[in-house]
């Protein structure tokens, strides 16, 4: 009881500190409740800890499915392989029903280190197929039932799964300069029912099929992404995406690093979502650790994921346009994004990797010219989006190669777990800034862009209609910064309580989610990224099936993904 | 000594001009002949104000280096701006990213599949030494592991000014190439290496029987 009345005052005293803030926030939405406490030990348990429920893997199929079919978890939003040493191998499910909101954490453990089996769930996701390929990857657990069940980032001749601990990756894996091995054929491990496994090879393109390549390098797949691409006619019949070419095993070097070095990373993950990037990792060991930031570093972190977002839609834009031909719109967009640029290098220092918030706050107090500048950015800036609508968005070729083409159904997105944009594009309501209001959403007024048709020309509408909602939010923070400290202060070595923490933000082309496993220690155990990028290259297939070799470019444009947030 | 004139900045307000001499001496070592050496320049100052870079992004500095080729800081007063997306038409290769080792391979046979003569510009931390995941175990510390590099810019990623000087410094570096005649190539005359390798299986094969 005495808990409640002290949140509710917290809250009161946050509301009268922002003068002409918006009206009586619900006390319920705050994001982060927890009372100041010592780092180390919070009073209570942190908001976004997670209490996964243990399954046996003989059990987890049939559990998964009764979550799917019966409570209506449609949304498979992560899957993360941990390596538990002594305690085997973990694989942690989140499962949400995208109605109710609900959500479910599974785990389930192994502890055969040489041959780690757990039943697959890409029967019930599409999603799961791609995630599964990673964690066996990583891991090496194979998953009995998975109908492909290759490597996903490393080379095919690859010796070890990296993220075990007692992997010898430097040994066994010296730079290989000969031509990668792409193999034609896939393994599907089927468990027979004496309890034994055998291997089926399933072939990925038919003896027949005219295959061509494209990537990595290519200037259209933004990034080194690797296309093999089965064509009838024009008409593309299947896509295989090869991934890897840009995998840093972010994941695994912030394994041996601090949580203060682990941020540097972020930024370089998906470089045109580096604030809200930084953002999720700076909230989650946050949370973990019970710091409330000052109301002042909330407003800052919003203004600042909002300008990050109309940076990435305006070079989503350039992109877009510069691939289809159009120069003009190209040097259009980048004039606008320079502007945007200016704002960031005065208070932060840097252009594209930014570096800008930090544990506790942010690392600078926001520059004399920010208020001055942002202002003058949001009348300019609605009146450019007119312009980009005049010169490109009526084309007539833009048009009839957009429209009705790439057309995913709702069913489709949630199912491979396309949020953002492109979630948004088909009619599903994933904005997590409506749906778990963080930072300062909850008291500003926006509107959800959706759209229902699917296609690339809504794809394309979204993510301008969203710079104009943006442009919005920040009109209405920009006047009521409220005053405080821009950093609380914290302890020179951070250490988060031993659990698993997971926390989230709707990055600039969907929900980033950060997971981390600790132990006590200074540095976390396990650190990964729900990539938003993922997902949508794992969509391509869908997307592109029956449609033109040529629309391939427009469709994986309009999807936006970066590739070194999949890769990672 | 010949010394490279760059329009916008003064031969001595460029930064460690001593390597520079140094690599003048060494590619103008064997002397030419004076006609030779007339049309070279003419040659030169054409192929250094027209360097046309490949487009090869990995990561963040492929967008910085798109920032560089539009509106505001415009690579085209350099004449850099003609982007080619085959390697068998560039110049240049840029290295804007981190170089993967899965990607390594990729990398040399783009290189080897430009014409001579040709340049590498080694753009950001990543492919000079790795930068920030120089100890990861998928990364390649440095590219210079796997083609020669001729000019560093370093920056995490470089500011559009930084690529530009370092894009100068290049201009600087084939402007007192040899061209004609004592040609200053990168690889061995492919044709010659070739001959060789036949000569030597003729060789192998006379031995055998």
């Amino acid at each position: 009881m005495s808990e409640d009345l002290n949140k509710t005052a917290q809250s009161q005293q946050a509301a009268s500190a922002t003068p002409a803030a918006k009206p009586a926030a619900p006390a319920a939405a705050k994001p982060a409740a927890a009372r100041p406490a010592t780092p180390a030990a919070p009073a209570k348990p942190a908001v976004n800890e997670m209490k996964p429920k243990q399954v046996e893997a003989a059990k987890l199929h049939d559990e998964l499915k009764r979550l799917h079919d019966q409570e209506g978890m449609d949304f498979l939003l992560s899957l993360t392989g941990v390596d538990r040493e002594d305690d085997g191998l973990a694989v942690v499910y989140q499962l949400e029903n995208t109605t109710t909101l609900k959500q479910a954490i599974l785990e389930c453990v192994v502890t055969d280190r040489e041959n780690p089996l757990v039943p697959s769930a890409a029967d019930l996701w599409n999603i799961a197929c791609t995630y599964e390929r990673e964690v066996y990857d990583f891991y090496g657990i194979k998953f009995t039932g998975h109908p492909d069940m290759r490597r996903l980032f490393m080379r095919e001749d690859w010796v070890g799964y990296p993220f075990r601990k007692d992997d010898e990756t430097e040994k066994n894996n010296p730079l290989r300069m000969t031509n990668e091995p792409l193999s034609d054929t896939t393994t599907e491990y089927v468990l027979t029912e004496d309890g034994k496994v055998e291997a089926v090879e399933h072939a990925i393109f038919q003896e027949d099929d005219y295959v061509i390549n494209i990537g990595p390098q290519h200037p259209s797949t933004h990034g080194v992404l690797h296309f093999r691409v089965a064509l009838e006619g024009e008409r593309i019949r299947k896509i295989d995406p090869v991934l890897g070419y840009i995998h840093r095993g972010v994941e695994k070097i912030s394994e041996k690093m601090t949580y203060p070095q682990t941020l540097a990373l972020t930024d370089r993950l998906d470089y045109l979502g580096a604030m809200q990037n930084r953002h999720a990792l700076c909230m989650c060991i946050e949370q973990a650790m019970g710091v409330e930031v000052s109301d002042r570093v909330q407003v800052i972190r919003t203004i600042m994921d909002e300008l990050q977002r109309i940076d990435s839609h305006i070079l989503f834009f350039s992109c877009l346009c510069q691939d289809l031909g159009a120069t003009t719109a190209f040097l259009y967009g980048f004039r606008d994004r320079e502007k945007i640029l200016d704002i960031f290098e005065e208070t932060c220092g840097g252009r594209l990797i930014l570096n800008y918030n930090t544990i506790g706050g942010v690392m600078a107090d926001i520059h004399p010219n920010f208020v001055k500048r942002v202002k003058e950015f949001i009348p300019y800036m609605r009146k450019n989006i007119q312009e980009y609508h005049d010169i490109f968005t009526g084309n007539v070729i833009f048009q009839n190669r957009s429209k009705g083409v790439g057309v995913l159904s709702k069913e489709q997105v949630i199912s491979f777990g396309c949020t953002g944009g492109t979630g948004r594009a088909s009619g599903w309501h994933n904005d997590l800034r409506k749906l778990r209001p963080y930072a300062a959403y909850d008291r500003v007024q926006f509107n959800e862009v959706t759209r229902t048709e699917g296609d690339s020309f809504a794809r394309y509408m979204i993510r301008l209609d969203e710079i104009l909602e943006s442009l919005h939010i920040i009109e209405q923070l920009i006047d009521n910064i409220p005053e405080g400290n821009f950093r609380e202060k914290m302890k020179p070595i951070i250490k988060l309580p031993v659990g698993q923490f997971y926390s989230e933000v709707e990055g600039s082309r969907g929900r980033f989610g950060v997971y981390i496993e600790s132990k006590g220690d200074k540095s976390p155990y396990r650190l990964h990224y729900r990539s938003t990028g993922l997902p949508l290259v794992a969509v391509m297939d869908t997307a592109c099936k029956d449609n033109m070799i040529a629309d391939l470019i427009t469709i994986g444009g309009t999807v936006d993904y970066v590739v070194p947030d999949i890769d990672r | 000594m010949k010394r490279a004139k760059i329009k916008s900045i003064p031969y001595e307000e460029f930064k460690d001009n001593e390597t520079y001499e140094k690599l003048v001496e060494e590619l103008n070592a064997g002397g030419a002949n004076v006609i030779v050496k007339k049309l070279d320049d003419l040659i030169d100052w054409g192929r250094s104000n027209s360097l046309w870079p490949l487009t090869f992004a990995t990561s963040c500095c492929g967008i910085e280096f798109m920032a560089v080729c539009a509106a505001r800081y415009d690579i085209a007063r350099f004449g850099f701006e003609v982007t080619r997306n085959s390697p068998r038409q560039a110049d240049v290769i840029l290295v804007c990213g981190t170089i993967t080792t899965k990607m390594a391979p990729v990398l040399r046979c783009l290189y080897d599949q430009m014409a001579d003569p040709k340049y590498v510009v080694a753009i950001g931390g990543c492919s000079i030494s790795g930068g920030p995941f120089n100890k990861s175990y998928h990364v390649l510390n440095g590219v210079d592991k796997i083609i020669p590099v001729d000019v560093y810019v370093p920056g995490c990623p470089p500011r559009p000014e930084s690529f530009l000087y370092g894009m100068m410094q290049l201009q600087r570096i084939v402007k007192v190439e040899n061209f004609f005649g004592t040609t200053n190539r990168k690889e061995k005359d492919p044709y010659k290496v070739e001959a060789e390798i036949k000569e030597e299986h003729i060789y192998n094969q006379e031995e055998q029987a």
